[in-house]
């Protein structure tokens, strides 16, 4: 399999970055894209020049360190796939692909492909946790948490803090990150006490990262790999209102 | 002989009795020790995040760029404890039986217990903290079965437990990192340990956005920096897991305890092709509902639905019927390789079996199933492109989790004082075979219950460090800083032709034919003379690009290389060493008629710690293995 490739190239966070172009002819449509991107760095060190950077870890759509737009789609051009999971299959042979980072004001890039997304560290650092010290707990069964509930509070914790809603919002906004950490610890009777505190400390944070508003395009909800329902940040305006503004 | 230092007293007294016995610091003199801690998945991020609850000055590194991203975060199937909400009759008694029988007879008693009575606590702890585990309709926590036991034991939430363990972890190290107590530096990477007079007082770490090497005091210092299966290259392990934080060390005078043993998972997913840089995990829960088949013949070429029932060998079925889909791993994957070795296998490979689900959706409908495993179906169509609700998924064995590592005692303390290890990264309680759903357990368990009484323990029996000791610490420091640089400075210096990604993968490949699901000598002293040469070329032909004064992944991948090739000579001599087989370590020579593991108690019931003398030069060190509690027996799943 042949492809095109047009990679972002940025030496620092304050240089000027372009494209560099690349032509592999010996790709399998098997391949991640992370994969094709190991055998183009290969042939580049190879040559003498300096390979790509780029972050992956796990590989396998969790860790939530890979990501970068393909061809405009934030992550894949397959739905609620992380860009780990995107194989080259998903491409046509010889198709032109243009590689860039996740593109946001908080998310500064370090390097190439490499983002900073420390930003969302410091939002849950804010209030993103249930206070309970260890060997507080008490016995599991003494709360009862009914299926429906639990299901949903998993819906939202599911999230592996890539990025890509904030990457693909025309605002660069973090609400949907942010509304469903505070939505999977506000909705469970274990985060209730500290559910006001929660919201007023992480919504805080977040606007003061820079991230932008939401206009409720819901762009966020369609490149989440973990389908996170934009009802999140619906949920979290409601919580808003009755606490912060009636 | 090596010893443990297990307390006295009966079995199910012993953690009682550590702690009702441990030391204690006032609450006020806490925050003048200061704690190190390096890695912050599941062990790492619990220990931390428990030591500065207490009090205590704790700083944390990690090469990841957010503590959320430790490969904990993979773990797939569920977290055991012996609740018994089943009432299936399980007790800590049982787990503890399991988990010792599962492990081979080749793990300590005492830690196996305490791993089983504080299991019910972690449950608790997690509830806490909000960790969304699966539900009945009724409210109450829900449990399933996994490999190696008859009961249901098994906490979930889906296919992410890891995931969402390891955000309870991280959201607890996030509210300490917000306080004074806890300082949490990312993207650094430990590359040497500081000893003084013999005890471990710090750190060098390279922060990997700067290239800047630092050097950090402590009066304890805990690894918890994971598994290193990785270093088969393709593995069930993520990216950038490594063996460089316990091979320094290691190479630091910590001994390396039973190295060879590295478990290799029956249900990944098989290789494709040579490009490919990982293999994926799929869950070992899918085994409660899936059944295992190749065909009976070898020439079979009919696609797997139109195959009969008839012309299906249920293997696992056949040879251990009393736990049939759900042996042990090391025996699943074992009768796997022993199915495709045969020439049975499928797949364009040839190198993978059959995991079907036809009968498990018949009897309980695609919705049931699609509700138990949906995001697992799922998974297996993003990488594969196949729908495995209409057709068998094709699965094999990879390398997945390291039951070898620092040798510890019962404390979690390496024999380097102050130097503790937790999770992965000891050897402690799996034996030679980890059980399903007991990593999660050890890693939790580690940090959030056993550390923070044994640390405290150990740092009340010395002072924080004192004002005349500064200047001995600082020529340490400065000579240990000197020692990274200088070895950064070589491999640069090289400027060969090879990328450290090449060298790797022949590693992994000369270990995974020669030390992997069967071993022999033979072959494993080829495999020793090949890697001595793959070293020697290491140093004359590797190629990293760039300088090391930037973000250079290729620098880092470079370094672990090196630690990985010296580590894969020990892992030969130790497997060569242990003349019996056990668990995940299967010696050819050593089986039985039937082609099970034959065990040599009489020779072989101690754990093999390894000291290093330099120039790929061991010695041997035995730490006997005392069965008070339970009878030897041959581990029979049939």
């Amino acid at each position: 399999m042949e492809l095109q490739l047009h990679i972002w190239r940025q030496a620092g966070p304050d240089k000027k970055g372009d494209f560099e172009e690349h032509y592999l002819d010996d790709l399998d449509e098997h391949m991640s894209v992370p994969e094709m991107m190991d055998h183009l760095n290969k042939k580049i060190i190879k040559s003498g020049g300096d390979p790509v950077a780029f972050e992956s870890d796990c590989r396998e759509g969790i860790c939530g360190q890979c990501g970068f737009v393909i061809n405009g789609h934030v992550h894949s051009p397959e739905k609620s796939t992380t860009t780990c999971q995107t194989h080259l299959r998903s491409f046509k042979n010889r198709q032109t692909l243009y590689l860039e980072p996740f593109r946001a004001d908080s998310f500064p890039v370090k390097k190439d492909l490499v983002i900073d997304r420390s930003a969302f560290d410091r939002i849950v650092q804010a209030g993103g946790y249930i206070g309970v010290n260890t060997g507080q707990a008490s016995e599991a069964n003494t709360t009862l948490i009914n299926h429906e509930l639990a299901e949903d509070a998993f819906d939202s914790a599911a999230c592996i803090g890539c990025g890509a809603c904030v990457a693909t919002c025309k605002n660069a906004s973090a609400m949907l990150f942010t509304s469903a950490k505070i939505n999977h610890l506000s909705m469970l009777p274990q985060g209730k006490p500290e559910a006001s505190k929660r919201l007023e400390n992480m919504v805080t944070q977040m606007d003061s990262e820079g991230f932008g508003s939401c206009t409720y395009t819901g762009a966020c909800e369609v490149v989440c790999p973990q389908d996170i329902s934009l009802k999140n940040i619906t949920e979290l305006n409601r919580k808003w209102l009755w606490e912060k503004i009636l | 002989m090596l010893d443990a230092k297990i307390p006295a007293g009966e079995l199910k007294d012993k953690w009682q009795n550590y702690k009702a016995n441990a030391k204690l610091i006032n609450p006020a003199n806490r925050r003048n020790y200061k704690i190190i801690v390096i890695g912050t998945g599941l062990s790492g991020a619990s220990s931390a995040a428990s030591l500065a609850e207490l009090g205590f000055q704790v700083e944390v590194f990690t090469f990841h760029d957010s503590a959320r991203r430790a490969h904990s975060v993979a773990a797939q199937g569920g977290v055991n404890a012996a609740k018994d909400y089943k009432n299936d009759s399980d007790s800590v008694w049982r787990m503890f039986y399991d988990t010792l029988k599962g492990g081979d007879f080749r793990s300590r008693e005492a830690n196996v217990y305490r791993l089983a009575e504080c299991s019910m606590s972690l449950i608790d702890q997690a509830v806490a903290q909000g960790v969304p585990f699966a539900r009945e309709y009724s409210g109450y926590l829900s449990n399933r079965s996994f490999g190696g036991v008859q009961v249901s034991r098994t906490f979930y939430a889906r296919g992410q437990t890891g995931q969402q363990l390891l955000l309870g972890a991280y959201q607890s190290l996030m509210r300490q990192s917000a306080g004074k107590n806890l300082k949490l530096n990312t993207r650094h990477e430990m590359l040497d340990i500081i000893t003084l007079n013999g005890e471990a007082k710090g750190v060098v770490v390279r922060n990997m956005d700067t290239g800047s090497i630092s050097t950090h005091h402590c009066d304890a210092l805990i690894i918890a920096s994971g598994g290193y299966g990785k270093i088969y290259y393709l593995s069930t392990l993520a990216m950038n897991c490594n063996a460089t934080a316990i091979w320094r060390a290691h190479r630091n005078g910590a001994f390396m305890a039973s190295p060879s043993w590295t478990q290799f998972h029956p249900t990944s997913l098989p290789q494709l092709g040579s490009y490919q840089s990982k293999l994926t995990l799929m869950s070992e829960s899918l085994r409660n509902d899936g059944r295992i088949w190749v065909p009976k013949s070898a020439d079979e070429k009919r696609s797997p639905n139109e195959i009969p029932d008839e012309d299906r060998d249920y293997y696992l079925e056949r040879r251990y019927p009393a736990f049939g889909n759900l042996a042990p791993r090391d025996i699943s994957s074992r009768a796997a390789k022993e199915r495709i070795d045969k020439g049975f296998g499928v797949g364009p490979m040839k190198n993978a079996v059959y995991l079907d689900f036809k009968d498990a959706i018949e009897r309980d409908g695609k919705k049931t199933i699609q509700e138990r495993y949906g995001n697992l179906f799922e998974m297996y169509r993003k990488i594969t492109g196949l729908n495995a609700y209409e057709e068998p998924m094709m699965i094999a064995p990879a390398a997945h989790f390291s039951m070898g590592g620092l040798w510890v005692d019962y404390r979690l303390m390496t024999n380097l004082k102050g130097l503790f290890s937790l999770g992965e990264s000891n050897f402690s309680d799996h034996g030679a075979n980890r059980l399903g759903a007991n990593s999660l357990l050890q890693a939790c368990v580690d940090g959030y219950f056993i550390s923070p009484s044994t640390v405290m323990d150990y740092l009340a029996e010395i002072k924080p460090m004192e004002k005349d000791e500064i200047h001995a610490w600082e020529k340490a420091a400065k000579r240990t800083k000197e020692k990274v640089g200088q070895r950064i400075d070589r491999l640069l210096a090289i400027k060969g032709n090879t990328t450290a990604e090449e060298f790797h993968k022949e590693l992994g490949q000369m270990l995974y034919a020669n030390c992997g699901l069967a071993r022999n000598q033979k072959d494993m002293e080829f495999a020793l003379g090949s890697l001595y040469s793959i070293q020697e070329r290491f140093y004359k032909e590797l190629l990293i690009p760039g300088d090391a004064a930037a973000i250079n992944f290729e620098l880092e991948k470079a370094i672990r290389v090196e630690d990985y090739l010296e580590m894969a000579i020990l892992i030969v001599k130790d497997a060569l060493q242990r003349e019996e087989s056990c668990g995940a370590h299967f010696r050819e020579e050593h089986q039985t008629e039937d082609g099970e593991a034959l065990r040599n108690d009489d020779d072989f019931r101690y754990v093999s710690a390894w000291e290093y003398k330099g120039d790929n030069r061991y010695e041997l060190h035995k730490e006997h293995l005392s069965f008070d509690h339970v009878e030897l027996k041959e581990r029979s799943y049939k």
